[in-house]
């Protein structure tokens, strides 16, 4: 609407001409660290836990299934396309609906069901976050919609911190519209200071660790 | 043993409100080997006029100050906020004034306030005290935030004979003084002095020590309006004890 | 100064207010602590540089913000989004509705935005059939209050749980509910009704990624995200300035943001959209705008002492520090955006006449610019500000009495021997006061101006007998020690 308009003024603000070069920003920080993995494995779940998450470790791919269905225990759940869910059995569990192509069959299932389950493309240790891309294998809902949330990932995805992230993700906008940080299940304070969870999304949050799948 | 010659820059509160801590000034600066003039001429250095948006009004007044510490090798200030008004503010009203600039920035190294300038310059921090009390400390802001201002006074108070230092939990709280602001927001002012007498009267403390007489000037009066029996000194005046 | 006396009524009333002063001061207490927590050295090596590496990257950016808008602009339309350029309110909504109307929408879900408040887009939307409903627990209860949000983080943070049960009662037909948690829930169930229904999801921006044509969206609750996934068109409102580099600079302001608001290393959700669902994906938006406001912001650009004003990244936690915020509240700023932050960009948006007072309601403490993320000189800015609306004063012939009085100041100041004169007649006209000479109460004929200010809430010194000057002729140099 008031686009040549407004890049004007900005331009005249600026003192510059339209197309003038501009010098090289200031390079990225990125403070990268070295850490074991069975030392980033212990960080996430350290850090997880501190904000209430549920963290599990699983030494194989059964061990994460039948994890999943203590978690479950009974209840009803919709699973991502992950091929990580399917590996594990986890995909065919009884009360497990998957296999969503269908943007509102997919959104009705998550408003009804009680677990959403999902893989990540990858997590941070340092702060315990899950990194999730939207994609055939992923949908946003999932892991928005059901009062619980169950991520199943292989130890090996779990990073340093978001320098290591953006080093091997410097373009997100490449690989995917929505890029997605989970730290933790939905919280507010907005009522006189006083924490409460599960305000949107999950208020339960599960981190299964799948310890010799890479 | 230190010796030269510093002067002493009192500002106008000290000069008309509160003497004894420009004379407390002199007397240590006096015991550990200096001599201390005090240029008659002297009177402001312009803070109340630039904190109000008056820089022309308080450039006059700078450029007075100037001129009548021009030769001095040291200015020594018992106040924070004068000091940086000195260092930090008079090369920001003559920012367009280049022989006046250079000018500035040698007044900027010369001009100390006066805790820093015994740790610093002076280099001691035992200057001889004894004062037998419980203290609490004060950190005014500009000393603290542009000045970084915050162990130097503590660890002069440590070597003071027979005084106990308590912290007060809102320590690095501004006092609401702020020049005329605690006049034109009188309210606010004296709310956020309450607020630092509160957690002050939390303390065993009988006094409230500063660098800067302004902050006690407004600490004291919330202290008395609030019947308290507490009272303020200038860390000079603690320093000078015997 | 008229205006200057029905500001401090409201600030009174405020200061005067026992359990408000309470609710201000333990929550802007807590978010000083949990900062505080997350800034030593031990859990953020580096810290200090990480501001100043935040700082260099915002006046980078906003030095050169026309090739960031451009790049930002190609970069959303090669991922299938577009963007509007806006430059008032007016033009946001009315893109707004013209898109509704074509689309024949009617509901919209907000997610928390500054940005929204700043142009009232509620209140433009709300007059054209389109139900607007603000999603963020605090905005929610503040916009069936019809109020203003108080604090840029948090909101609803004057309210009690009593306030809350009021208000829900009152608008939602529920029976009176005062736990919190349980009230959670109510607003729970019936946002999530919206979401489901929303034809259009609206957020804000906390940054603007230009490399990548896409917004960040930080948030703790969830309904940014649904706001952005469940309806099938998003619109993200951003002002210009919200701009930065390159994806990889959120490695530096994400954590500045998160810790610096709350504590929090990463806050609960963080959002990288952009644009509408790519091929292949189950779900997302299927039309995406990015929507860049100016409404001043140019203003301030054209600034350059002033335009580190725009560096600004919402975090908050000027106002947590601020003093003067603590005791007066975010209401009794003149703007939605309060406190220092407020003090310093109001002026430059509104012109230094319309609140001639703002900028003076500061003790110039500091507090603020020490734990400002993007290291913004806030007290310097304040007192450009100062000088600004003097003048402005003064060429409208509008300050005669304080102009005189700072003239014979400086007149007197560089006369010393005046200096003494009237110090001495000071000394002389003081009146007598308790023990020691402070005074609790004026002489009715000293009752004017400062000294009655002074004098209504703190006792006030007497002039010293003697001057030091006058002392210093009589004295002897105390015997060097040792």
């Amino acid at each position: 609407m008031s686009r040549d308009y407004m890049l004007q003024k900005v331009r005249t603000a600026l003192g510059r001409a339209p197309g003038e070069a501009i010098p090289p920003p200031p390079e990225p920080l990125l403070r990268l660290v070295e850490r074991d993995s069975k030392d980033r494995v212990e960080l996430f779940q350290r850090n997880l836990e501190a904000l209430n998450g549920h963290v599990y470790r699983a030494a194989d791919r059964d061990a994460a299934r039948e994890r999943v269905a203590e978690i479950m225990n009974g209840a009803s759940a919709v699973a991502s396309n992950s091929p990580v869910l399917r590996n594990c059995g986890i995909a065919s569990l009884p009360g497990v609906e998957t296999g969503f192509g269908d943007r509102d069959a997919l959104r009705a299932a998550c408003a009804r069901t009680a677990f959403g389950i999902t893989s990540a493309e990858c997590a941070l240790a340092e702060t315990g976050t899950l990194v999730m891309f939207s994609n055939a294998a992923e949908a946003r809902l999932i892991s928005l919609l059901p009062p619980a949330h169950i991520a199943v990932i292989p130890a090996s995805l779990i990073l340093n911190g978001l320098d290591d992230l953006f080093s091997r993700f410097p373009r997100p906008a490449d690989q995917t519209s929505a890029m997605v940080f989970i730290t933790g299940p939905s919280r507010t304070a907005d009522i006189e200071q006083i924490l409460v969870r599960g305000v949107h999304g999950p208020g339960e949050l599960h981190a299964v660790i799948i310890e010799d799948v890479t | 043993m230190p010796n030269g010659r510093v002067a002493l820059f009192a500002t106008c509160i000290v000069d008309q409100v509160f003497p004894r801590v420009g004379l407390a000034v002199a007397d240590v600066l006096e015991r550990i080997g200096y001599t201390v003039d005090f240029p008659e001429a002297q009177t402001c250095c312009g803070q109340p006029a630039f904190n109000s948006g008056y820089r022309e009004e308080a450039g006059r007044v700078a450029r007075h100050f100037l001129k009548v510490f021009r030769d001095a090798d040291y200015v020594v200030v018992p106040s924070g906020s004068c000091t940086s008004m000195i260092t930090h503010h008079y090369a920001q009203i003559f920012a367009d004034d280049p022989a006046l600039l250079a000018e500035i920035h040698r007044m900027e190294t010369r001009v100390w306030e006066f805790s820093k300038f015994l740790l610093e310059v002076a280099k001691v921090d035992d200057v001889g005290a004894s004062f037998d009390g419980a203290v609490t400390y004060h950190d005014s802001c500009h000393a603290l935030r542009e000045m970084g201002v915050k162990s130097g006074p503590r660890r002069l108070l440590s070597k003071v004979r027979g005084l106990t230092l308590h912290e007060s939990e809102t320590a690095e709280e501004c006092c609401g003084f702020g020049g005329t602001f605690s006049v034109k927001f009188p309210d606010v002012s004296g709310g956020m002095a309450r607020t630092k007498i509160d957690s002050i009267l939390k303390t065993p403390a009988k006094f409230v020590v500063s660098i800067d007489s302004s902050c006690l000037m407004q600490l004291e009066g919330a202290l008395r309006r609030a019947g308290s029996e507490v009272r303020t000194m200038h860390l000079a005046e603690v320093l000078a004890s015997r | 100064m008229s205006e200057l006396i029905s500001i401090t009524e409201g600030f009174k009333e405020t200061i005067g207010n026992k359990n408000l002063q309470l609710a201000i001061y333990k929550a802007t207490g807590r978010l000083i602590d949990k900062r505080k927590h997350a800034v030593t050295e031990d859990v953020l090596p580096g810290y200090q540089d990480l501001r100043q590496h935040a700082h260099n990257l915002k006046r980078h950016t906003l030095d050169h913000l026309d090739y960031y808008l451009e790049q930002v602009e190609k970069n959303v339309e090669a991922h299938g989004g577009k963007v509007v350029f806006c430059k008032d309110g007016a033009e946001v909504s009315d893109f707004i509705l013209n898109l509704a109307k074509e689309r024949a929408a009617r509901l919209i879900v907000k997610s928390k935005s500054m940005t929204t408040e700043e142009i009232h887009l509620n209140e433009r939307l709300e007059h054209h059939q389109l139900e607007a409903v603000e999603t963020d627990l605090g905005e929610y209860i503040l916009q069936l209050a019809h109020q203003r949000p108080y604090h840029i983080v948090a909101p609803a943070l004057h309210m009690t749980r009593y306030d809350v049960a009021e208000i829900f009662t009152k608008n939602l037909g529920v029976e009176n509910e005062t736990v919190p948690e349980k009230q959670t829930q109510i607003a729970r169930a019936v946002l999530r009704e919206k979401f489901l229904e929303a034809d259009i999801g609206i957020t804000g921006a906390n940054f603007v990624v230009a490399d990548s044509g896409a917004v960040v969206v930080v948030e703790n609750e969830g309904n940014g995200r649904l706001s952005s996934s469940a309806p099938k068109i998003h619109i993200a409102i951003a002002g210009i300035e919200k701009l930065i580099p390159r994806a990889q600079d959120l490695a530096v302001f994400l954590p500045l943001l998160g810790r610096s608001a709350t504590g929090q290393p990463l806050t609960v959700y963080t959002s990288f959209l952009s644009g509408p669902r790519r091929e292949g994906e189950i779900d997302g938006p299927e039309e995406f705008y990015l929507i860049l406001l100016d409404n001043g912001r140019t203003g301030l650009l054209a600034d350059k002492d002033k335009r580190e004003s725009l560096f600004c990244i919402r975090c908050g936690a000027c106002l947590n520090h601020c003093p003067v915020y603590r005791k007066i509240g975010g209401h009794n700023y003149p703007w939605v955006y309060s406190g220092p932050i407020g003090a310093i960009i109001t002026p430059q948006f509104h012109g230094v006449t319309q609140d001639p007072w703002l900028p003076f309601a500061s003790s110039l403490c500091g507090a603020c610019a020490e734990v400002c993320p993007v290291k913004i000189d806030i007290p310097r800015l304040l007192l450009e500000l100062r000088s600004e609306v003097i003048q402005a004063k003064t060429s409208a012939g509008k300050n005669r009495t304080e102009l005189t009085a700072f003239r014979v100041f400086a007149w007197v100041m560089r006369h010393p021997r005046l200096f003494e004169a009237f110090g001495l007649l000071g000394s002389i006209m003081a009146p007598s006061g308790e023990a020691d000479g402070w005074v609790r109460t004026l002489p009715f004929w000293m009752r004017v101006g400062p000294l009655k200010k002074w004098v209504a809430e703190r006792d006030l010194p007497p002039p010293a007998p003697e001057s030091l000057r006058k002392l210093w002729r009589k004295r002897k140099p105390a015997s060097k020690d040792k």
